[in-house]
């Protein structure tokens, strides 16, 4: 077809491709069928299928000098005028310009936007997103990241031992941690000023129908289990486990001692005060004490907390691999993850970046939730990866109690 | 509105049908846009509700089959959500009824004489509409939450037991679903109240009825189009909502709709085919609903 340069855009610039492909078929389409016929046949081939494994796309890092990076919101540091620090930083050493995008705002509808495009091997728009544990294992499994060149990540050596080697991407062939967290538990220190040290504390009858639990099923499941004596990053555990914590939860629920399940927005629910004491993550409740009083603790509970972390990941489609290792790279700066840290109050997996911190603001250096130690990070755990077949069957399960019946 | 073009071609003399080729082409747009966007997707749907499991798939994918038993699934897994998002709608459409009646009848009848009043008291019922009804109903989950002042004032005067709620309990939903809905029901009703000949309420009680006898066997008859068009234009999304129930919104664990059913399987469980069953088994039910509804209501006791 004609040899016109592609435009810039790289949604505009995978569309162009895509029509140029499917030029022919689509002319006989038209000719042939009418136009329901041809839209059912487009529908028939983006969701049928799907085994092939999609191929990565060609490098053009050498030339084209951008890059887009997705991720959640109030994820990374910011100053009063919206511009991203250090953000700025990597474009003047490295001259390339970032297209920040906070695309993402749950794991599940973020997936269900570009999943098939990324099953056709497509550019989504993205060169690098931070996901979830448990999504980033989804998307590792199904072949839709590229592999990263540690070659071009020399600080690599930067990464915090414990994160080194998850079941779900042995020797971090794919993904690098960007920011982490705990789940825990934390309550509302006026009116439950004996405060709570498991997770058993929260079936205490005086906390009757004011008790939250995450809508996350790892974080909710992973700590009745550990409650209950399970090592969750261990690959021994099974049905049986699962079925046990799920009949607490159910139990739980059934009589009323949970009265809500919910995602991002259960922080409404313990600043309104319908919940007094809940199943939450760290860096929410550092957030929520700046904001609305000093009036939540958090805690690991003593069986153990779950630790999760948020991961870089390139998609298959993205043609601009080097310029994406080349920001992890920079991310994996001591100094440049201390700056981070201290904006967005989770937990950095770059060593060296407490000691950067220090000279930030020393009390902040201190905070466990953000730079925790050894012994804290003893009793958090990863829960394990799960295949295809388990997480259809596990989140139904979960979802059967959040759905009622 | 529907049931007024349902009736008026039902009482109307058939008039005389010419072909003519411009009526066929200004009406080819409006056809070319359902096929489009109503015929297309709504095989897609049934499409995708009859696909099965892929063998060696991961999470999510799924084959083109003619896997029927996805309803009866789907139809044993979630019966008692099917159940209540109709339990839920009819109540908040009975309760959106009781409601707006009185406000429809004030505005259109009672208000008749001051045209000031009644633009202002219609701009009130339109009001809502300015703000988001995602907003609204946010609102409504502050203002219902435990601490908040009327459910603290109501416990101080002992009208609640101490341990009491309402966020996320049916109360909180259904009384959602009646709120977000009640102008839906009061301007159809105002339309046809707006038009009411009240020299037949004098006729009737000039025939010695109360005035009880009178709005029973006057004004509802009378009204009877916009009673139909506001419950039709109440129920039929109330039945389909997915906020008011929601976790996040009014509702709990227990007071789950179809809606959240649908959402919770087509983003979380990635289960597409079931997702798709149950959109097909509420579109269906709907309409099996409203078309009894639409006959029962009766063409012939109307006009």
């Amino acid at each position: 077809m004609s040899s016109r340069p592609l435009p810039q855009d790289p949604i505009v610039r995978a569309l162009v491709a895509q029509a140029r492909q499917a030029q022919l078929t689509r002319r006989g389409l038209l000719a042939g069928a009418g136009a329901g016929a041809s839209a059912l046949a487009l529908a028939a081939c983006s969701t049928g299928g799907g085994q092939a494994r999609p191929s990565a796309a060609a490098d053009v890092s050498d030339t084209d000098k951008t890059l887009n990076w997705a991720n959640w919101a109030a994820y990374i540091d910011e100053d009063d005028d919206g511009n991203y620090p250090t953000l700025v930083r990597f474009t003047e050493e490295t001259g390339i310009e970032v297209n920040y995008d906070v695309a993402v705002d749950d794991n599940n509808t973020y997936y269900g936007k570009v999943k098939d495009q990324l099953a056709l091997g497509q550019d989504i728009g993205a060169d690098t997103v931070c996901l979830t544990d448990w999504m980033v294992s989804r998307w590792i499994r199904l072949g839709y990241t590229q592999e990263l060149d540690h070659g071009n990540i020399p600080n690599i050596a930067n990464l915090a031992p414990a994160l080194a080697n998850p079941s779900f991407d042995e020797g971090r062939a794919h993904s690098l941690p960007w920011q982490g967290g705990f789940a825990g538990i934390c309550w509302n220190t006026e009116k439950v000023p004996g405060g709570l040290e498991t997770v058993e504390d929260l079936w205490n009858s005086e906390l009757k129908g004011r008790v939250g639990v995450l809508s996350e099923m790892r974080d909710t499941m992973g700590l009745i289990m550990l409650q209950n004596g399970v090592d969750i990053s261990s690959p021994d555990w099974g049905d049986a486990e699962f079925d046990a914590a799920i009949e607490v939860l159910d139990e739980q629920v059934a009589n009323g001692q949970i009265r809500n399940i919910k995602g991002n927005s259960y922080l409404e629910d313990l600043k309104s005060e319908d919940t007094l004491a809940a199943i939450c993550w760290s860096g929410d409740i550092t957030v929520l004490n700046a904001e609305a009083g000093d009036k939540w603790q958090f805690a690991i509970p003593t069986a153990g907390g779950t630790l999760w972390n948020d991961n870089f990941l390139i998609p298959i489609g993205s043609p601009r691999k080097t310029n994406a290792e080349t920001l992890i790279n920079y991310y994996y700066e001591p100094e440049v993850a201390a700056e981070v840290a201290a904006w967005v109050n989770y937990i950095t997996p770059v060593v060296g970046a407490q000691e950067a911190a220090v000279a930030i603001d020393p009390e902040l250096a201190e905070n466990q939730l953000i730079f925790p130690n050894e012994e804290t990070l003893s009793n958090a755990f990863i829960f394990r990866a799960l295949d295809g077949a388990e997480e259809q069957k596990y989140q139904t399960q979960f979802q059967q109690i959040l759905l009622g019946s | 509105m529907a049931f007024a073009a349902f009736a008026t071609t039902e009482a109307q003399p058939q008039t005389t049908r010419r072909k003519s080729p411009i009526a066929l082409f200004l009406l080819l747009p409006g056809i070319l846009y359902l096929v489009l966007f109503f015929l297309t997707p709504l095989i897609s749907l049934i499409l995708t509700s009859l696909q099965a499991p892929s063998e060696f798939g991961d999470i999510g994918v799924y084959d083109y089959a003619f896997n029927w038993q996805n309803y009866v699934t789907v139809i044993q897994d979630y019966w008692p959500h099917i159940l209540r998002s109709f339990g839920y709608a009819l109540l908040a459409t009975v309760f959106a009824l009781l409601f707006s009646y009185p406000i429809a009848y004030f505005i259109g009848v009672k208000a008749r004489r001051r045209p000031l009043l009644q633009s202002l008291l219609l701009v009130l019922v339109i009001a809502p509409f300015f703000i988001s009804f995602l907003l609204r109903t946010l609102a409504w989950k502050q203002i219902l939450s435990d601490e908040s002042l009327i459910i603290t004032s109501l416990k101080a005067l002992s009208l609640l037991a101490p341990d009491a709620y309402f966020a996320g309990t049916p109360f909180a939903v259904v009384f959602g679903l009646t709120y977000n809905f009640i102008p839906f029901m009061t301007l159809p009703l105002y339309t046809t109240l707006e038009r009411l000949d009240t020299r037949y309420l004098e006729a009737g009680s000039d025939l010695y009825a109360n005035s009880f006898t009178v709005f029973r066997k006057v004004t509802i008859p009378l009204s009877m189009p916009g009673i139909v068009a506001g419950t039709l234009l109440t129920f039929i999304p109330a039945a389909g909502d997915y906020v008011n129930a929601s976790r996040d919104f009014l509702g709990g664990p227990d007071t789950q709709m179809m809606g959240n059913v649908i959402e919770a399987n087509f983003l979380v469980l990635l289960n597409y085919p079931a997702a798709a069953a149950l959109s097909i088994i509420l579109m269906a039910a709907i309409l099996v609903l409203v078309g009894v509804y639409v006959k029962r209501s009766g063409t012939e006791d109307l006009l």
